[in-house]
């Protein structure tokens, strides 16, 4: 530990060093090898000022409740931690920022003129954790009720329903509840009418045919034009993160599949990869290649359900069915191969749960033979429509540096002409043994944002056929004492071997203490789980960092000035789902 | 008995244009299915036709609800606003030779002064239902409608000019050996392309437009009520449809050559058939334009090619007169 913290590991840190000197920063060991400082909440504006120009990026920010964690060795005294991760995408690096907090003086400068999309990351962790950002503008909540009681993520508020009393939904309660959700345009700063004309607030969602789930969009409109709109999440909100601290480590595998609910398995991946750095598990070769190959079946899966649904809330009535139609397909060989369809929950720790089926390569190769021509009938019905081009092209713009200040990760951001895709910058699990493209373009539109996705699908493929070409023997899980019990045959020869398999199947894996996340490349963007392990059978925290909710903070901002019409077509040209924002 | 033939035939009309709509409600989803690779309503009575009495059971035992926030007598005005103006509209259509209500020499002004009324049940509907979203639907529609009127009388002109008479019979007569669908293409284009505006469907369902507006002008209407302006809708598309065929495809006349051998009326079905399949299948590929757009579309492209028309029209008119 020691040594560790002695060492300076990179540039960034000796600047640091030199410019605040090393007193002020206490370096703290990861299992994912990213530079963490603590920081004093008193210097915290000048260390991230001084750090902006070079990560341009505020990939994260969220709060852990450390009040009863056990296993702090070497970091300072804090009741409340705030984590600000910061990427920067042009030397491809990290870094983690932290702030101790005593629970007696719990509030935190907001940092929303640094990085615009701290806004609502600073509003989550007031929600969750009752921390006051000041300086904040508007610091509501945003994932529970408005009429929420204490807040979620502490540590003392109760985890499950049985421990907070009956629910009743009389009907005071139900009046209570509706006008807390009613829309206040002042408490927005917002104007009620012009010099000339009075506004018409609208209220877009949330259940609204376009808006992909319960989303809803409060609009400040001059006849359809949209003068300024302000996104209401957290309708799909399931205490994801919450129920990470109470699932086993192997348990809440089939909570992530839920969360990005299109991407499936590619859930399963972002999470495991962070507890199998943690305990230090070595994935087999074999499995590595079935985890990208499910990972790809299912981004096209993604992919096409984004295409079908795009087109249609432009107005299109008919593509979404063909799309849903091969959609079908792809469920078909995941259903043979995992038993499951949508949420599979198939990735294991160290593996995956089973060996492929007989007869696997055969299905999969007459989809990836299949599925090209379809791609090519469906661009000439959908994306060279005149009308779809005059709806889309140049509508729902933003350049690079709104894209990198709002924290706009995937195709999002490589519409912009950034060319970062985690699978080629950091590959992960194996995906630097694939020949692939990364398609970028340079409008930042609708319509390019949707034609990238549409090249994304092919590019998949591509990364399909080398694995069913080139897939290694070998076990589909590691060896590992964490990840497999012993074989069952031996339990009832030694007692050795009876504890470690009971213990195995009752209590689950006992990780090691220490913090890891893994950034992968989801259908959405960038998506990780920054794990705490406190040394137990499951996980102190489980932060799990979207792309979609930065990606609906920006809405307002590309959206004005514009119609009712484009802003449906810039919801559907975002590709996010509810369940993947409000987790 | 030939007093009582206009009012049989109004019967018949009445009767016919209700149950035609029925039909042509299950008729355009399964069309649609079959050009959508799925199925489509298929599972009552033969081919599932009786998905469409299925409906009706429902709509009809649906809850009667007026809104006690909206402008009651013209909430429940509007829907039939746009059901009896439709039906007015079929008594000038001439189905075969002698079989039409009635033969006025005003016949395609009546028929154009009929859809513009049903525009004010749009209308109407939208603004009563005291909805932000029936508002904006039905602003939407104001506009659209207004603005598509003009190129609809206008695309006709050139008909009525190369016919000589604004009676429907004539028009037909003057198709016997060449139809307009020739001579007037510019006229067909910009009428069919006012017709969908129109009868308000995909691609310019803009006051519906449900992936923006849920439901647009009728977001408040059910049961019943929601039934009439469905029923108006499809009625609407069939007389649009009637019209088509009666200005610009002969109307009950035949093709040449083969026009003799079936009875009059059944070309005349049969090509009125062909045009709703075809509108069917607009609805299917085409994605709906922006409010603007669809507005520079009118004001920008149709009522230049319009005027075009009209003024080549009445050029060869005159130069063939001058020859003759």
């Amino acid at each position: 530990m020691q040594k560790a913290e002695s060492k300076i590991h990179s540039p960034v840190e000796e600047d640091l060093y030199r410019k605040f000197g090393q007193a002020l920063f206490i370096a703290q060991p990861s299992a994912d090898e990213t530079l963490t400082l603590w920081v004093h909440r008193d210097r915290l504006i000048d260390v991230l000022q001084y750090l902006k120009p070079k990560f341009s990026m505020l990939y994260d920010l969220f709060a852990i409740d450390e009040r009863t964690r056990a296993n702090r060795s070497g970091q300072p005294a804090s009741d409340f931690t705030i984590v600000y991760q910061l990427l920067s995408l042009d030397r491809n690096e990290d870094i983690r920022i932290k702030v101790a907090l005593s629970e007696s003086s719990l509030n935190i400068p907001t940092i929303i003129s640094l990085w615009p999309n701290a806004n609502w990351y600073e509003r989550e962790v007031w929600d969750m954790f009752g921390v006051i950002v000041s300086g904040h503008p508007n610091l509501y909540r945003i994932l529970l009720p408005p009429t929420w009681e204490g807040h979620a993520l502490r540590k003392d508020h109760p985890a499950r329903a049985t421990e907070m009393g009956e629910f009743e939904m009389g009907p005071e309660r139900v009046a209570k509840e509706q006008e807390a959700l009613r829309f206040r345009p002042e408490q927005w700063g917002m104007k009620k009418a012009s010099d000339d004309s009075e506004y018409m607030f609208l209220n877009l969602g949330p259940n609204h045919p376009s808006v992909h789930g319960v989303f809803r969009v409060a609009l400040q409109l001059d006849g359809e034009v949209i003068i300024d709109s302000v996104p209401d999440i957290g309708y799909h909100h399931r205490g994801a993160e919450k129920m990470g601290e109470r699932q086993t480590w192997h348990t809440f595998i089939p909570y992530t599949d839920r969360i990005d609910y299109l991407g499936g398995v590619m859930n399963n991946l972002a999470y495991i990869q962070s507890v199998e750095m943690l305990a230090g598990i070595e994935v087999p070769e074999r499995a590595k290649i079935i985890r990208i190959m499910l990972s790809e079946l299912f981004r096209i899966s993604s992919h096409l359900v984004f295409y079908g649904t795009f087109v249609q809330d432009v107005g299109q009535m008919s593509p979404v069915f063909y799309m849903f139609a091969d959609r079908e397909k792809l469920f078909g060989i995941i259903e043979a191969i995992t038993g499951g369809r949508m949420h599979p929950a198939w990735f294991r720790i160290g593996g995956v749960a089973a060996d492929l089926p007989n007869g696997w390569d055969r299905m999969i190769r007459e989809f990836i033979d299949f599925l090209p021509a379809r791609l090519d009938h469906y661009d000439k019905m959908a994306m060279q429509n005149k009308m779809l081009k005059a709806r889309t092209v140049g509508i729902g713009v933003y350049t690079q540096q709104e894209a990198l200040d709002w924290g706009i990760t995937g195709p999002g951001l490589r519409a912009t002409g950034i060319d970062w895709d985690v699978r080629k910058k950091r590959p992960y699990g194996g995906y630097d043994q694939f020949d692939f493209e990364v398609p970028t373009s340079n409008n930042g539109d609708c319509y390019d944002r949707a034609e990238l996705r549409i090249e994304e699908m092919r590019q998949s493929l591509k990364i399909i056929r080398q694995c069913l070409d080139n897939m290694p023997g070998g076990p589909y899980k590691s060896d590992h004492p964490q990840t497999t019990p012993p074989p069952k045959e031996r339990t009832m020869e030694d007692i050795e071997t009876l504890i470690h398999h009971f213990l195995n199947v009752s209590w689950g894996p006992v990780i090691p203490e220490g913090e890891a996340s893994v950034m992968i490349e989801a259908t959405k963007g960038i998506n990780s789980y920054h794990l705490i392990s406190d040394g137990g059978t499951n996980s102190y925290r489980t932060r799990i960092r979207t792309p979609s909710f930065p990606h609906l903070q920006q809405i307002p901002l590309i959206s004005k000035g514009l119609m009712i019409p484009d802003l449906i077509a810039i919801i559907a040209s975002i590709d996010f789902v509810m369940a993947d924002v409000d987790r | 008995m030939s007093e009582l033939m206009p009012v049989l035939l109004a019967l018949t009309i009445l009767i016919g244009g209700v149950a035609g709509a029925a039909i042509l409600t299950w008729f355009e989803r399964r069309l649609l299915g079959v050009w959508q690779d799925r199925h489509g309503p298929n599972r009552l009575g033969p081919l599932g036709i009786g998905q469409v009495l299925a409906d009706m059971i429902k709509l009809l035992f649906k809850d009667d609800w007026v809104p006690p926030f909206s402008d009651k007598v013209v909430f429940i005005f509007a829907p039939t606003a746009i059901v009896v103006a439709m039906m007015m509209g079929f008594a000038v259509v001439p189905f075969a030779p002698g079989m039409m209500i009635i033969d006025v020499n005003i016949g395609l002004l009546f028929f154009l002064g009929m859809t513009s009324l049903a525009v004010y049940s749009v209308l109407l509907g939208g603004l009563a239902s005291n909805n932000k979203y029936a508002l904006l639907g039905g602003l939407r529609s104001a506009a659209q409608m207004v603005s598509y009127e003009v190129f609809m009388g206008l695309s006709l002109m050139g008909v009525v000019m190369m016919s000589g008479s604004f009676s429907l019979v004539d028009i037909v007569e003057a198709q016997t050996d060449v139809w307009f669908c020739f001579s007037q293409i510019l006229g067909l284009i910009v009428f069919v392309i006012a017709g969908i505006a129109e009868s308000h469907r995909l691609p310019f369902d803009l006051p519906e437009a449900e992936h923006e507006l849920t439901a647009g002008f009728h977001t408040e209407y059910g049961g019943m009520k929601f039934a009439m302006f469905m029923l108006g809708e499809y009625l609407g598309l069939m007389l649009i449809s009637c019209m088509i065929v009666t200005l610009f495809f002969g109307g009950w006349h035949g093709p040449a050559l083969i026009g003799h051998w079936l009875p009059p009326l059944f070309w005349f079905g049969f090509k009125v058939f062909i045009i709703i399949c075809f509108f069917v299948l607009l609805r299917a590929a085409i994605p709906r334009p922006r409010y603007d757009q669809l507005m520079s579309l009118g004001w920008k492209v149709m009522l230049p090619i319009t005027l075009i028309n009209l003024v080549i029209t009445g050029a060869v008119l005159l130069w063939m007169e001058g020859a003759a």
